[in-house]
C-alpha cells in the first residue's frame, strides 16, 4: 500500500547541504503496524511526512496504493489526504478557537459534508474517544490527554486507511500514552494501516514492525 | 461547520490584533465620507454665493459693444424675444437661469433713469412647457442651486432678483425699484409710480447692490415692450449658466444656437468658481489617496501577521486535506468582512461627524447622502479585498510541513 522508492530528503543550510533522508526503501502493506524509531535528527519526522504527501522528495518515488504521491499537483496531494490519510500531532494541533466538536468537524467540513452529517458523526466519534461530554469545550479547556484523544476523533472523522502519528505520546503521561497507543491498536485491529513515530520503546513494542532510522538512513526495514 | 464559521471564531479570537486594522479603515472610511459629505454641501454653497455675484453668460446684439458688464443691456440694438425660447428648447446643459431684459430710459421729475423689462418667471415657465419641451427637460437642480434646507440659504423674498436675476412673480402693472430711486423719489413699497405715461405699483424695494442696478426701475416685459411699441424684442438675456459647462464649451453652443447675437461671459466669477469646485475635488481625492494607502497598507500588514501567526493551523488544515482555495478563501472572507464592516460603520459614523461639525467647522448645513453607502462599502471592501490578495496567497502557497517546524 505504501511504497518508497529509493528516496532522498536534503535541505541547503547555509551554504551547506544537510541530508535528512537518504536512499529510502520502504514497503508498508494494508493493514501493517509500523513503529520508526531513531535518534533525534535521524529523518523520522521526514519519512513520515513524506509518506502523508507533505513534504516532496529530492530524489526517488511515493506510491500510496500504486500512486506516485508527488506526481500530483499540490491540490490533487491534499484530496488525496483529505480521503486516505489522517495525521495524528505530537502537539495535537487542535485549532485553538473551535470547540472540541468543531475540531472534529472539520475534517468532514473540508470534504463537503452538510452539517447535520458533520455534527452527528464529529458527535459519535467524540463519544467513542470518551469526550462527549466535552463537545463544547474549547482545546485551553481541556487537559492534555483529553486534547489528544479530541485529535485522534479528528484523525477519524473521514475514516482514513491510513494513519500516520509522529510521536503521539511524546507530550503524555505514561497511563495516558498507554491509552493512546491502545488506540492505536483498535485502529490497526480495524484494517487501518498505522505508521508512528516514537520515541517510547514501549510504544514501539506494540507496532508489528519497527524502522530503525540513523543519520537518514533506514537501518533496519523489516523489523 | 462553515467556512464563515472558521473566519467568524478567528476574528473573535485574536479580535484585539484586529482592532487596530478594522480602525484603519473604518476610520479611513469615516474621514472620507465626512470629507464628500461636506464638501458636497460647501460646492453648493460655494456656487450660491458666487451666483449672488450675478450672471456669468450675457447674451447681447451682435453689434453691442461691453464697456460695462452692469450696463451692458443698454444698447440700442435688440434682437427677438424668440431667441429665450430657443434657448429654453434646446438640449444645452448648464443653464440655470435665463433672464431676457429689455432696457429703455425713462425720466421721472427730472431724473433720468433706466425702465427694464424682465420676465417673471412663473411665465417664463409656463410658456417654455407650453412650447413642449425646454426647461423641464433639464435637471431640476441647477449646478448653482441647492435644495432647501431650512434655515439656511434661503435668501430673503426681495433679494431674489438681484441675487439670482430671477423673479417668480411680477403683474403687468407692478415695479420693483432699486435702493437709489427709493431715496432719490422718495416712494416705497406699496406706492404708484408713473413712468411712460404709465402708472405703477411698486411691489418691492431691492436691497443695495452698487451697481446700477440701483438706479434701474425692473417691471414686467411686455409690459415694456408694449410701451415702447418695438414688438416682441429684448436687448440681453442674463444666463446663471454651470461654471464646469461653461469651461466645457457652453459659449461656443450658444453661439452656433444664436448666431445672430454675441455671447460674452464674465471670466473671474467663472474661474473662481471652477478653481474652487476643482480644489475642493482636490482635496477629497488627495484624502482618498491618503486613505487607500493607509488603509490597504494597515490591512495587508495585519493580513501577514495573521498569516504568520496561522502559520501551524494552516499547515494542519492542509494536512487534513485543505486545497489552497480553502486557505484562499479563509483570508479573501476574512477582508470581505472587514471591509464590510469597516465601510458601513465608516459612512454611519462619517455621516454623523459630517452632520455634526458641518455647520459648526464649514459653517454650512450638511444632509446624510445615502448614495454615499455602496461608495463607502466599495470603496472599502474593495481596499480589504486587494489588500488580503497576497497574504490570501502567500498562506495558500505555504510548505504545510515546514508550518509543523517538527522536521
Amino acid at each position: 500500500m505504501l511504497r518508497m522508492e529509493g528516496v532522498c530528503k536534503s535541505y541547503n543550510h547555509r551554504a551547506s547541504t544537510v541530508t535528512a533522508l537518504r536512499d529510502a526503501n520502504v514497503t508498508m502493506d494494508r493493514g501493517d503496524y509500523v513503529s520508526i524509531v531513531g535518534p533525534s535528527g535521524s529523518g523520522k519526522s521526514t519519512l513520515l511526512l513524506m509518506l502523508g504527501g507533505m513534504l516532496s522528495p529530492t530524489g526517488g518515488r511515493v506510491f500510496v496504493d500504486g500512486r506516485s504521491l508527488y506526481d500530483m499537483t499540490p491540490n490533487a496531494r491534499a484530496a488525496f489526504r483529505k480521503e486516505n490519510i489522517g495525521f495524528v500531532f505530537q502537539t495535537f494541533n487542535l485549532v485553538p478557537y473551535l470547540t472540541s466538536l468543531e475540531n472534529v468537524q472539520i475534517p468532514l467540513f473540508l470534504a463537503g459534508e452538510d452539517e447535520a452529517t458533520q455534527q452527528d458523526r464529529a458527535t459519535r466519534l467524540l463519544e467513542r474517544v470518551g469526550l462527549d461530554d466535552r463537545l463544547d469545550h474549547k482545546p485551553s479547556e481541556l487537559s492534555v490527554g483529553q486534547q489528544q484523544r479530541v485529535a485522534l476523533a479528528r484523525v477519524l472523522a473521514n475514516d482514513p486507511a491510513v494513519v500516520l502519528a509522529d510521536e503521539p505520546t511524546g507530550n503524555l503521561d505514561p497511563e495516558t500514552g498507554r491509552r493512546v497507543i491502545d488506540f492505536f491498536d483498535e485502529l490497526n485491529d480495524e484494517g487501518r494501516t498505522v505508521v508512528m513515530v516514537t520515541h517510547d520503546p514501549r510504544a514501539a513494542e506494540r507496532a508489528k514492525r519497527t524502522l530503525r532510522l540513523v543519520e537518514g538512513s533506514v537501518i533496519n526495514g523489516q523489523g | 461547520m462553515k467556512l464563515r464559521t472558521l473566519v467568524w471564531r478567528e476574528i473573535f479570537e485574536r479580535k484585539n490584533q484586529l482592532a487596530t486594522s478594522f480602525l484603519a479603515i473604518f476610520l479611513g472610511i469615516t474621514a472620507i465620507v465626512a470629507i464628500k459629505n461636506i464638501t458636497f454641501y460647501s460646492e453648493k454653497a460655494v456656487a450660491r454665493e458666487l451666483d449672488a455675484l450675478g450672471a456669468n453668460i450675457l447674451v447681447l446684439p451682435k453689434s453691442a459693444t461691453v464697456q460695462d458688464y452692469y450696463s451692458a443691456d443698454m444698447q440700442d440694438e435688440t434682437f427677438p424675444e424668440a431667441y429665450v425660447t430657443r434657448l429654453s428648447l434646446s438640449d444645452l446643459q448648464g443653464l440655470d437661469n435665463l433672464s431676457p431684459k429689455l432696457s429703455v430710459p425713462a425720466e421721472v421729475k427730472g431724473r433720468r433713469l433706466t425702465l427694464t423689462g424682465i420676465l417673471p418667471k412663473s411665465e417664463f415657465q409656463a410658456k417654455a412647457m407650453w412650447e413642449g419641451a425646454g426647461i423641464f427637460t433639464r435637471p431640476e437642480e441647477g449646478c448653482g442651486e441647492i435644495a432647501d434646507v431650512p434655515d439656511v440659504f434661503k435668501p430673503p423674498v426681495k433679494e431674489t432678483l438681484v441675487r439670482t436675476r430671477i423673479i417668480d412673480d411680477l403683474g403687468p402693472e407692478e415695479a420693483l425699484v432699486g435702493s437709489d430711486i427709493e431715496a432719490l423719489l422718495g416712494v416705497g413699497e406699496g406706492d404708484s409710480l408713473a413712468l411712460l405715461g404709465r402708472t405703477f405699483k411698486i411691489s418691492a424695494v431691492l436691497p443695495q447692490t452698487g451697481t446700477v442696478d440701483d438706479s434701474r426701475v425692473f417691471a414686467h416685459l411686455h409690459t415694456v415692450q408694449a410701451m415702447t411699441d418695438q414688438g416682441a424684442v429684448i436687448n440681453a438675456i442674463e444666463i446663471v449658466g454651470c461654471c464646469e459647462e461653461i469651461s466645457a464649451g457652453l459659449v461656443e453652443k450658444i453661439n452656433k444656437l444664436l448666431p445672430d447675437a454675441k455671447v460674452v461671459t464674465v471670466t473671474q466669477v467663472v474661474d473662481t468658481q471652477v478653481k474652487t469646485n476643482q480644489m475642493m475635488a482636490s482635496l477629497s481625492t488627495v484624502f482618498l489617496v491618503i486613505i487607500v494607502l493607509v488603509g490597504g497598507a494597515s490591512i495587508a500588514n495585519y493580513m501577514y501577521a495573521n498569516v504568520f501567526e496561522r502559520r501551524r493551523e494552516i499547515g494542519t488544515l492542509m494536512a487534513l486535506g485543505a486545497g489552497s482555495s480553502v486557505i484562499v478563501r479563509m483570508f479573501m472572507l476574512k477582508g470581505l468582512l472587514l471591509g464590510l464592516v469597516g465601510g458601513v460603520g465608516g459612512y454611519v459614523l462619517g455621516t454623523v461627524f459630517a452632520v455634526t461639525f458641518g455647520p459648526r467647522v464649514a459653517g454650512i448645513a450638511v444632509m446624510p447622502m445615502p448614495e454615499l453607502v455602496p461608495w463607502a462599502v466599495g470603496l472599502s471592501v474593495g481596499i480589504a479585498l486587494v489588500a488580503s490578495c497576497l497574504p490570501a496567497r502567500n498562506a495558500a502557497c505555504l510548505d504545510p510541513c515546514a508550518t509543523f517546524g517538527e522536521v
